[in-house]
């Protein structure tokens, strides 16, 4: 396939506005095949906004953006064909919260791959195994703790077969003791080579997965660099008024 | 000769119930259908679409309704469109249910988190699924005191197809009044049949709330 030897994901002069106020300046970026990116910096320097962009969720003004090769389209038209194969992971879970566990995970499935009730059925079981969740399927979100409900939602996106993971600080919304089976959980997706954008602050997830740390402030990449270099030589995070990531191994992050 | 207002005189009240019970009804389901395409409309993407909703809200929030079923069965046939009695009574409850319930939806559809219909569309899904499998189940359970409270005081309403000469339970009794001369007794057993009708839904519509308020 001609696709195959393009990026996974492509991010060409973007930039992007709310309103007058700047959030994203001039961003390039490329993610490979099989990369895991973890993005970090201060708050409101446009991490979620970047990955939001991806699977257009938020418009830019500026720029390319292209995913597998494919440009999303300035009017969205293709932004359902993108979003299919590039799923996304929230803060707050954003679980259906009238649907069982297996019913989050059987929904878009049915819809979009039109695939039957049982087909579907299997497939979000074997995902629900995969985060170590199939005794939970027949409960509804709110029966279900912060750490099951994520798990239940990184299922519910693999169920779509993604071939992009996007991951918008997926364990800070977690009471602390749950932070580890949801970063567990992700760094065996890693392991099983999916390609994965994740903003967290868990550095030692950053330590034990990321190809690359990637540094933003006030919309731009400050720094891009493999996690040994990162966490041992900060140039652009010197600067006295940004805050160092947390250098030390946080909770959970052994594969 | 001067009839008591007797068992076959509230059988005839009675009958005319019946007719405020299939009107309210007929009124909410074709007026909740209607009400559904406002609802959506008033929270589209289109502006054009969302200022005609809003419009549309405004005139049956805005007018009274006895205004609003003259308007139909009177101005309609002038238009060119003869209506029978029941049909323009239909028609202007159902208009009238439309308004109210386009309104009351679009704020249980506002009411769902924006993370919803986020986790939606970044799974893929189109308009159609976003909105019947995510937001409006969601919606609807949010908007369902309001909407029972809403039905309760549509039953109450039919009342004015009275005025249009329509033998519902009001003009059931205003004849039984005329020939009985009993108005006082006539009028309770009518406004008796009233609540009966009301009394279960305001208790189910303040169940419902209830509910929903301790699952927060
Ligand atoms: N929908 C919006 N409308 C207007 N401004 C927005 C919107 N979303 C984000 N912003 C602004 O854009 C900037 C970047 O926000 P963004 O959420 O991308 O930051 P972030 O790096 O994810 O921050 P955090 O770590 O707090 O999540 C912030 O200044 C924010 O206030
Ligand atoms: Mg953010």
């Amino acid at each position: 396939m001609e696709q195959s030897a393009a990026p996974a994901i492509r991010l060409e002069h973007v930039s992007k506005w709310f309103g007058k106020l700047k959030v994203l300046q001039d961003v390039d970026l490329t993610v490979n095949r099989g990369e895991h990116i973890v993005l970090c910096g201060p708050s409101g320097s446009g991490k979620s906004t970047l990955i939001r962009c991806i699977n257009r969720l938020e418009e830019v003004q500026e720029g390319r953006i292209l995913v597998d090769g494919v440009e999303l389209r300035g009017d969205g038209r293709n932004a359902e064909d993108i979003r299919r194969h590039v799923g996304m992971v929230f803060q707050q879970f954003n679980l259906f919260p009238h649907m069982t566990a297996l019913e989050n995970c059987m929904l878009a499935p049915r819809r979009i791959h039109r695939i039957g009730k049982d087909e579907a059925r299997a497939r979000a079981m074997g995902h629900l195994e995969r985060v170590h969740l199939a005794d939970h399927a027949q409960k509804y979100p709110a029966q279900l703790s912060g750490g099951q409900q994520q798990r239940v939602a990184i299922a519910r996106a693999l169920c779509m077969n993604p071939d992009i993971l996007l991951f918008d600080e997926p364990t800070s919304a977690l009471d602390p003791e749950m932070v580890k089976e949801v970063l567990d959980t992700m760094v065996e997706l890693a392991d099983a080579g999916i390609t994965m954008i994740c903003v967290t602050h868990e550095m030692g997830f950053a330590r034990a997965v990321a190809h690359r740390v990637i540094f933003m402030d006030r919309g731009e990449i400050l720094e891009s660099a493999p996690p040994e270099e990162f966490f041992s030589a900060p140039p652009a995070r010197t600067r006295p008024d940004l805050p160092r990531p947390d250098p030390q191994p946080l909770r959970g992050a052994s594969p | 000769m001067i009839r008591e207002f007797g068992f076959p005189e509230l059988l005839f009240v009675l009958e005319g119930a019946r007719w405020t019970i299939l009107l309210s009804a007929l009124a909410f389901v074709c007026g909740g259908a209607l009400g559904l395409a406002v609802a959506l409309a008033r929270t589209a993407r289109s502006r054009e679409l969302r200022w005609g909703a809003t419009v549309y809200i405004q005139i049956f929030q805005g007018t009274p309704l006895l205004i609003q079923l003259f308007f139909v069965f009177f101005g309609l046939p002038l238009l060119g469109l003869q209506l029978n009695v029941w049909l323009a009574v239909t028609i202007g409850l159902a208009l009238h249910a439309s308004g109210y319930l386009g309104e009351i939806w679009r704020g249980g559809i506002q009411a769902v988190p924006a993370g919803q219909v986020e986790a939606a569309r970044a799974l893929g899904l189109g308009y159609r699924s976003v909105m019947i499998d995510v937001v409006l189940p969601q919606a609807l359970r949010i908007s369902l005191p309001a909407t029972v409270g809403f039905l309760v005081n549509l039953v109450k309403g039919t009342a004015l197809a009275a005025l249009l000469g329509l033998t519902e339970a009001t003009r059931a009794g205003q004849l039984m009044s005329n020939i009985t001369f009993e108005p006082l007794r006539v009028y309770s057993a009518v406004g008796l049949v009233y609540f009966a009708i009301c009394l279960p839904l305001t208790l189910w519509s303040a169940r419902l709330e209830r509910r929903l308020l301790r699952r927060g």
